[in-house]
């Protein structure tokens, strides 16, 4: 995974609200057996319209993307992340996300910074001309016309993300633990194993 | 004395491998279901590191979404080939994975194949207070039976079958309380989309959600399975049902279901597994059952519900300026124009199916209205599609098959389906499907399609008078 920290860049402002993962990515584009290429059925359905935002010049290739309250719902589908991030796009800022897809964003390298429908509404008036400034570290969202929004975030996950982590070694550390964990299960309550 | 704790509390507590400092709790997974569209590259990822399935003894794949829903077999018992060549891969590789890994696999053909949020409850394999997981949003359904159980990405498909443990925050818990008794005509599907409809799509997110009350507890397995499938429509990860004598009787020999001595000591403990007395959630909301009528959809989001007596609404009417702003783009997608009567919209397709609304008393409920009757002119493609094999079989054996047949609705092989239109079974651009499914989004059932969500009864209504019909109207 691709660390995360500083990102500086132009940012799409999208705004929608309960903008789902098959809006993100249709089931048609999940008949893939890799995770690459899938910026190519990104927001299709939008991006039929030529006059689109992800396809306009100034739009082309922005790591941030500002969308409206619960972002990513529906599917469980790591497709809408790795659409994104095939795109380019290594910031979604929202006021609310699904649970499911927020966890697919950081095991992708993804932030999903939360701010306030506020803070959106300024974003969104600078992000037609202007790039704005993540900082992970700090924990804020900075324009050159001195707006500052800091937002909160997990420290497990933004270790994960400025590390870069592979979440899977990390729980391989705890071998031991689960170990221990399946023969008290196996002791208190040995039906829990399927029985055919 | 221990503090009183929710039921999901409870089983958060049976689970938990070790707890981080920051609260990050390492749960342990009782139960993976596999499926062809979310695990390859699980899979791959594995064999690039090296790594193998630490359980594969609790892990259970079976295809279900890109399978077609015609026959699978040719009059000598041969397998026909998948058309598309992208879902035969995904099946190809599914079929090579499980066997290499010694995971257990239930091929297209099995008699047991289908959707496995069906199959999992019906093998018995879902228990009441096991953790399960799937890389597919709708795994909300085994709450219905107790089991705290959700989707999940496939990194952590990948992370289950390396250490059968997620790293999980706990969630904020809600109850909705559903007390009473409903009316003649709702179903299961009908409260549930009531209840998204009150908490809305985003009514749900970090919590996960507790059906409770009377009407709740009057539901049958089949019925709750239908309510808790949908929590993730309301935003949350995960919906339970406390487990009782109903959700024991469904369970009793069921293949993968304790036996003997281990039965009775599961029951035990399933007893257990209630909200005490005294325990409180993050969030409640009741609701009366009576208020709840035979409910349909008319936008591209599962909380734009109406009773079917309604009309489409007009988006000035709604106080959030960003609803004003989804609604308008819905209705404009829809083809639908304010004040227009839910009962003079037209429909050309439907589809019964998914895991919503595919067992055997969705097949029942769905008969019972198309028996005598025939598919409207205007309808042109009318499926139903059985959740799994053994639905089928059921089905057939109660002569549910020929009722709707002889109806003009055609009667498939069990699979995921038009839901998510990712095998051949698709809704036309610009036409409007009355479907059991969970989800109204834009192209969720083919690029273009427009859906209605209902009931397996409302759907078999639409479809005998080709347009959105109150069931009532045609019950006997």
């Amino acid at each position: 995974m691709t660390p995360l920290n500083q990102v500086e860049g132009r940012a799409i402002p999208l705004g929608l609200k309960n903008v789902d993962t098959d809006v993100i990515i249709p089931a048609h584009w999940l008949k893939t057996t890799t995770r690459e290429g899938m910026g190519r059925g990104a927001f299709e359905s939008i991006r039929k319209d030529p006059d689109n935002l992800f396809d306009r010049a100034e739009f082309k290739g922005a790591p941030i993307l500002i969308a409206g309250d619960n972002f990513g719902c529906g599917s469980s589908r790591e497709h809408a992340a790795w659409a994104l991030g095939d795109l380019g796009i290594r910031v979604v800022i929202a006021p609310s996300y699904s649970d499911i897809f927020s966890g697919n964003a950081v095991k992708n390298g993804i932030l999903p910074v939360v701010l306030p429908q506020a803070a959106i509404d300024r974003l969104m008036e600078v992000a037609a001309t202007d790039p704005v400034h993540v900082d992970l570290e700090h924990q804020t969202v900075t324009t050159q016309f001195q707006d500052r929004f800091t937002f909160e975030i997990d420290p497990f996950r933004k270790m994960c993300l400025i590390e870069g982590l592979d979440e899977i070694s990390l729980t391989e550390k705890s071998d031991a633990a689960i170990g221990d964990y399946e023969k008290q299960l196996d002791a208190e309550r040995p039906w829990m194993r399927p029985a055919a | 004395m221990t503090r009183p704790r929710t039921l999901y509390e409870k089983i958060w507590d049976a689970h938990v491998v070790e707890q981080r400092p920051d609260g990050t709790c390492l749960i342990f997974i009782d139960r993976h279901l596999v499926h062809e569209v979310t695990s390859p590259q699980a899979f791959a990822g594995l064999r690039a590191n090296g790594r193998t399935v630490r359980r594969p003894d609790l892990t259970l794949a079976v295809p279900d979404h890109n399978v077609p829903t015609t026959a699978r077999l040719d009059a000598a018992g041969n397998r026909l080939p998948i058309a598309d060549p992208e879902s035969a891969a995904q099946l190809a590789a599914l079929e090579k994975n499980a066997p290499e890994y010694g995971i257990r696999y239930i091929d297209a053909v099995a008699p047991e194949q289908g959707i496995v949020h069906v199959v999992g409850p019906e093998q018995g394999f879902s228990l009441p207070g096991t953790t399960i997981v799937c890389g597919d949003s709708h795994t909300a359904c085994h709450g219905g039976i107790g089991a705290l159980a959700f989707g999940i990405g496939t990194s952590e498909v990948e992370h289950v079958l390396a250490t059968q443990t997620l790293l999980l925050q706990p969630s904020k818990t809600m109850e909705v309380r559903v007390e009473g008794e409903v009316g003649p005509g709702v179903t299961a599907k009908d409260i549930i989309l009531h209840i998204t409809g009150t908490i809305g799509a985003a009514g749900g997110t970090g919590h996960v959600i507790e059906y409770t009350g009377s009407a709740i507890r009057a539901l049958s397995v089949e019925g709750r399975l239908t309510v808790s499938n949908m929590a993730i429509e309301g935003g949350a990860r995960a919906g339970l049902i406390a487990p009782d004598e109903t959700t024991f009787e469904y369970l009793k020999g069921r293949p993968y279901a304790p036996k003997g001595a281990d039965w009775d000591a599961a029951v035990a403990w399933w007893k257990s597994l209630t909200t005490d007395p005294g325990a409180t959630y993050d969030k409640v909301v009741v609701i009366d059952a009576a208020d709840i009528a035979p409910s349909v959809t008319w936008g591209t989001s599962p909380e734009d519900v109406v009773p079917i007596t309604g009309v489409v609404p007009d988006p000035a009417s709604f106080a959030d300026p960003s609803k004003q702003v989804a609604a308008a783009k819905s209705l404009a997608y829809m083809g639908l124009e304010p004040g227009t009567r839910m009962q003079d919209v037209s429909i050309e397709n439907i589809f019964i199916g998914s895991c919503t609304n595919s067992r055997i008393e969705d097949m029942r409920a769905a008969a019972a209205i198309v028996k005598g009757r025939k598919k409207a002119d205007n309808v042109k493609w009318a499926i139903v599609v059985p959740g799994s094999g053994l639905v089928k079989a059921q089905a057939e054996a109660e002569g549910l098959d020929r009722i709707f047949t002889e109806a003009g609705l055609e009667w498939r092989e069990p699979g995921c389906s038009a839901c998510l239109a990712m095998n051949p079974d698709k809704v036309s651009a610009g036409e409007r499907c009355a479907s059991t499914s969970n989800r109204n989004f834009v192209g969720r059932q083919g690029p273009g399609s427009r859906t209605h969500l209902v009931s397996p009864a409302m759907a078999a209504a639409a479809a005998v008078t080709g347009k959105l019909t109150d069931v009532r109207e045609l019950m006997a």
